[in-house]
């Protein structure tokens, strides 16, 4: 699965999103909850700002010098006995992983949650390469039984679904045969993923956190896959988006903080788990053989550039959870692995304009994400900018916003024009006013007159009330 | 043995030109930061203040917590393994467990119940991960124990397997009570200390909150997803 979902366009995933009711009550759910957790782990600190504080000082020196620390991170790993690959691109990476797989002539890959092997869309090359690959995360399992069906949300990737659903999906597809109990779905995909681990010849995680002085990475979950992943098979594999790193041990913990608190509420995971290198001489698990694979893809176009703040991220979701657009249409809308705020920024910088140019549009820019983003990410100005650069440099303005503009422009420009379309203005809407509002809008004004009414333009022009006020009024 | 690098000067190279700039290659320090939130978090408490924290933490992650000194220990990681329903036990091999007294349990007392107990041996390869997959019980050490997350962390070695805390069906971390500090914060900063001493830190180092859990199904929490469904925490005094 690439960083692009679905061939709907923009509208129908948006109206697919609308009208499906369950998803719509789930995430107004989910938001409602996570944002209570998420305020309650913030609150209890009593400084969370100086958090915020210190996450941006920290993102933003990382940012700065990045060739540094991704150099003494290589080394760090090397000296520890790992392989590192620097992939430029997608295609770079996936050749790379793709030849490791073949070396170690492996049949079967078990994988942790990562949003970066979703970008590169690393599980169909290794199928297409003939080997099974099966993801252990509770969610991204659900989805990949049911055939594939796309993650909606970078935390909680099956939020869209419900139990009843799961239910039926695992019944089809593996058999089951219990109640839609999640106690009892998720037993069933313990036992079932047990018996994968054991057997797996490659173990293929994300990374939350590397860490340079050291050359390690860290993995923050709460089910234990991801220990797993990384304890059983002989061959482990990391892939790293490559601004996910820190200086040391000390600005992890900041981070690791940072994230769990905005992510789900918690002080930290059931699991943080810091890896170094291979397995030591003696060890019984843990991996022989470990690569780290630094991913650009895109990226370093971002760095330098005006958008450089949203390489900041460190994937909590948090904007998400607050976002009142996603609220409404979902995850599925964005057409993108990439939903919500961070989505709507992101997507276009990685994916480009011709794909993505609705989403920075996807938004009320009422600034709720930049609020409770933990490393201050501006990110709703960073969608304006969006919307700036669509419009004045791309020339890809929504149609409708451009017929608008440029009759806005020529009648504005002129005063006798502005006259005349202020007065003849209710007469041309009068075959579409009822009283004094509009239900079934032409052309442009349609897309807002399906969903309510638009308010009629006002018989009497303030310019000419005002002109009848100085009079006192005498002539109405 | 060192690993290999591939790739990597083009990939800096175009970094450094995003960035307007020659490469960096050296000279770049840890600036000293304007903020440092983390340090007034729970700042002078004493221990048994931390101990206070813990409990409370204790309760929101799903986990018991036993306070006993090592005359009770055997008696009370008896009471919990019990309680567990008994075994097989896994247990890492370390001499700490000799030293708090607890050969007479383990490897008499439990074998002579038929309470099958383990002990991880490096040199028995792939037998270790078979018996801590058929294990009900996994025993293990606290390094640092962190009281505001209520978090036990774990450094990995030859006889010190990483899986004793993920394939058994309930977990047991024994915390000597010396090894509480407020939170992860102290703990980081030891382990830098340590890589700076010049020991190589640990393959794996696990910070463990708790049995394992998850969300993903209608946010409902499932407490015992991949790792442990149950966990228990003693503390032994020691101070």
């Amino acid at each position: 699965m690439a960083m692009k979902i679905g061939t709907d366009n923009f509208k129908e995933r948006v109206g697919n999103g609308i009208n499906d009711s369950f998803m719509r009550g789930a995430v107004a759910g989910a938001q409602n909850s996570m944002g209570v957790r998420r305020q309650n782990a913030t609150e209890e600190l009593g400084n969370w700002e100086e958090w915020r504080s210190h996450g941006e000082e920290i993102r933003q020196h990382v940012l700065e010098n990045l060739d540094y620390y991704l150099e003494q991170l290589s080394e760090n790993v090397a000296k520890r006995g790992g392989h590192v690959f620097f992939a430029q691109t997608a295609d770079q990476a996936n050749e790379y992983i793709k030849g490791v797989v073949a070396k170690k002539n492996a049949k079967k890959v078990v994988k942790a949650k990562s949003m970066v092997t979703e970008e590169i869309s690393l599980n169909a090359t290794l199928e297409q390469a003939g080997c099974t690959v099966v993801e252990t995360d509770l969610g991204e399992y659900i989805l990949q039984v049911d055939d594939h069906d796309p993650p909606s949300h970078i935390v909680v990737p099956a939020l869209h679904k419900n139990k009843e659903q799961i239910r039926d999906v695992f019944a089809k597809k593996l058999g089951y045969q219990k109640t839609e109990k999640p106690e009892e779905l998720a037993w069933h995909a313990r036992e079932m993923l047990r018996q994968e681990y054991l057997t797996a010849d490659i173990g293929i995680t994300g990374c939350n956190f590397a860490v340079a002085e050291t050359g390690s990475f860290s993995l923050v979950t709460n089910e234990g896959n991801a220990d797993l992943v990384t304890s059983l098979p002989k061959t482990q594999i990391t892939v790293m988006g490559m601004e996910r790193l820190v200086p040391t041990f000390e600005e992890m913990e900041v981070l690791v903080s940072l994230l769990t608190r905005s992510a789900v509420g918690q002080k930290l995971t059931s699991y943080i788990t810091v890896l170094t290198g291979p397995r030591e001489e003696h060890d019984v698990d843990g991996p022989e053989e470990f690569h780290l694979v630094i991913v650009d893809n895109g990226r370093s176009k971002i760095l330098g550039g005006e958008f450089q703040s949203v390489l900041q991220c460190i994937r909590c979701a948090a904007c998400i959870n607050v976002c009142p657009v996603y609220r409404h249409v979902g995850g599925h809308s964005y057409g993108s692995i990439y939903s919500g705020p961070i989505g709507a920024v992101l997507s276009p910088l990685l994916g480009g304009y011709d794909e993505y140019k609705e989403l920075p549009y996807a938004s009320t820019l009422c600034g709720a994400c930049t609020d409770v983003c933990p490393v201050k990410i501006p990110l709703h100005q960073l969608l304006h900018k969006h919307r700036q650069v669509i419009v004045e440099q791309e020339g890809k303005a929504p149609i409708s916003e451009k017929l608008a503009m440029k009759a806005f422009g020529l009648g504005a420009a002129s005063p006798m024009l502005y006259k005349l379309g202020s007065k003849v203005a209710p007469a041309a809407m009068n075959p579409f006013t009822v009283g004094d509002k509009i239900s079934k809008g032409p052309g442009p004004l349609k897309a807002w007159t399906d969903i309510r009414e638009f308010p009629a333009p006002n018989k009497e022009r303030f310019r000419d009330w005002y002109k009848n006020r100085e009079k006192g009024g005498k002539e109405s | 043995m060192t690993g290999t690098i591939q790739n990597r000067e083009a990939f800096l190279d175009q970094i450094a030109s995003s960035l307007g700039r020659g490469r960096l290659s050296k000279g770049v320090k840890v600036p000293a930061w304007k903020h440092r939130p983390q340090d007034q978090v729970l700042n002078g408490a004493t221990p048994d203040e931390l101990i206070e924290v813990l409990k409370t933490q204790c309760l929101k992650i799903h986990t018991s917590l036993v306070m006993t000194d090592s005359k009770n220990l055997p008696e009370t990681l008896n009471e919990v393994v019990s309680n567990y329903g008994g075994g097989p036990v896994v247990s890492w091999k370390d001499d700490r467990f000799s030293k708090w007294g607890l050969d007479s349990l383990m490897k008499k007392e439990w074998p002579s119940n038929n309470i099958e107990v383990y002990e991880w041996d490096h040199t028995k390869g792939e037998e270790n991960i078979r018996q801590a997959e058929k294990a009900n019980v996994g025993i293990t050490i606290s390094e640092m124990t962190l009281a505001e997350s209520g978090t036990v962390v774990l450094f990995s070695d030859k006889d010190k397997g990483r899986t004793v805390s993920f394939l058994p069906a309930t977990y047991i971390a024994l915390i000597p009570k010396s090894t509480i500090v407020p939170r992860i914060t102290q703990a980081a900063r030891e382990l830098r200390e340590l890589h700076h001493s010049g020991s190589q830190v640990a393959s794996c180092i696990n910070f463990i909150t708790g049995p394992s859990n998850s969300a993903d199904i209608e946010l409902n929490l499932v407490v015992g997803v991949h790792g442990p469904v149950k966990a228990t925490y003693i503390v032994i005094d020691d101070l």
